[in-house]
């Protein structure tokens, strides 16, 4: 049982995780053939919470013949919740050496957690610069490219989408561009 | 199992109150649970990973994102040789994404551009609020503001 236990609160293997996480598009197909794609519930919810005099014509949708969607985002808070608390892990992420030593280079240290101090020491002016520009950009071009990482590059990927292929690629360029260039701004 | 679902075609005839129909969802709600687990264990929520992976120092990230799409690649194309229908009876299939390059493209790059930042994609976004990282919050405040912001310039795109 000590040994189970140690087992979930361990990161998971990539080549154990990653299959199921691919298993996730067929099984949404075959629990009422519905694509995955989580950046829909952020237009959902722009649906759900602007008025309708500040309401875009994107967000006069029917957003409740989605609501599967809106569940599923439920899911993903609680599994959160679920994987922090029963699962967590004591330790910090082993990164490569390389990794370690590039963070360090921009005065970041690897701690225990998902996250580093520089985006949940709110106290830090950087910190919400860092937070606020991240998350616009992400609402933006998500929108703007029709998906995000699960629609474009698990989904559509599997389902060997060309403009697919071309999102994932631009999603990565853009994602070395701010790592190498933008990110450093913050940081120093 | 039986799985009921929305009645997708017929929701403009006396539409069910809204916590019903999220109630009646409840299978996606078990399948984002497990999800949101994954992202978390898998390591796919960790800003360190994300930055790991935009300078290509391990195999960790393009290792998980890779096996999830061939594992994505098999089940689907088992699944359409199969002529397999969903548990509602529904036939299987996945929306073709349309419209010019452009919108991919340029989408893309500032989706990543935000990405490599924060380090999160939407699905991180909840899962890591889930966590109690209270701070993701303002990062979906944001998310949502840069969603309407799009909905709103949309056509001069």
């Amino acid at each position: 049982m000590p040994e189970l236990l140690r087992l979930l609160q361990e990161p998971w293997p990539w080549y154990v995780s990653g299959p199921l996480i691919g298993l996730t598009v067929p099984l949404l197909l075959l629990l009422g053939n519905r694509a995955f794609g989580i950046s829909s519930n952020l237009r959902h919810a722009c649906a759900i919470l602007l008025p309708d005099s500040l309401k875009p014509s994107l967000f006069r949708h029917d957003w409740r013949a989605q609501s599967w969607n809106l569940m599923f985002a439920a899911g993903l808070i609680l599994g959160g919740l679920v994987a922090a608390t029963l699962m967590r892990d004591p330790q910090a992420a082993q990164l490569s050496g390389a990794a370690v030593q590039s963070l360090g280079a921009l005065g970041v240290t690897v701690q225990p957690g998902l996250l580093p101090a520089e985006l949940t020491d709110l106290s830090r002016p950087g910190t919400w610069g860092l937070l606020i520009l991240s998350g616009l950009l992400v609402g933006f071009g998500t929108r703007y490219a029709g998906g995000c990482t699960s629609g474009h590059a698990i989904t559509g990927l599997s389902t060997l989408q060309l403009p697919s292929l071309i999102a994932t690629a631009s999603f990565f360029a853009g994602g070395i561009l701010s790592a190498n260039l933008l990110l450093p701004l913050f940081l120093r | 199992m039986m799985i009921s679902t929305t009645p997708s075609a017929t929701s403009s005839s006396a539409p069910a109150s809204t916590a019903h129909l999220l109630l009646r969802q409840w299978p996606f709600l078990i399948t984002g649970l497990l999800f949101g687990v994954l992202l978390i264990k898998s390591e796919a929520a960790s800003w360190y990973r994300i930055q790991e992976m935009f300078r290509f120092q391990s195999i960790h990230m393009y290792g998980l994102m890779g096996s999830a799409v061939l594992t994505g690649v098999i089940t689907t194309t088992l699944l359409r040789r199969t002529g397999r229908r969903a548990l509602n009876g529904d036939a299987i299939h996945v929306p073709a994404k349309t419209g010019p390059t452009s919108r991919y493209v340029l989408g893309g790059l500032i989706f990543g551009l935000g990405w490599g930042l924060a380090g999160v994609c939407p699905g991180p976004i909840f899962a890591l609020l889930g966590s109690s990282l209270l701070p993701m919050l303002i990062v979906l405040a944001a998310a949502l503001v840069g969603t309407w912001a799009f909905g709103a310039v949309q056509k001069l795109l």
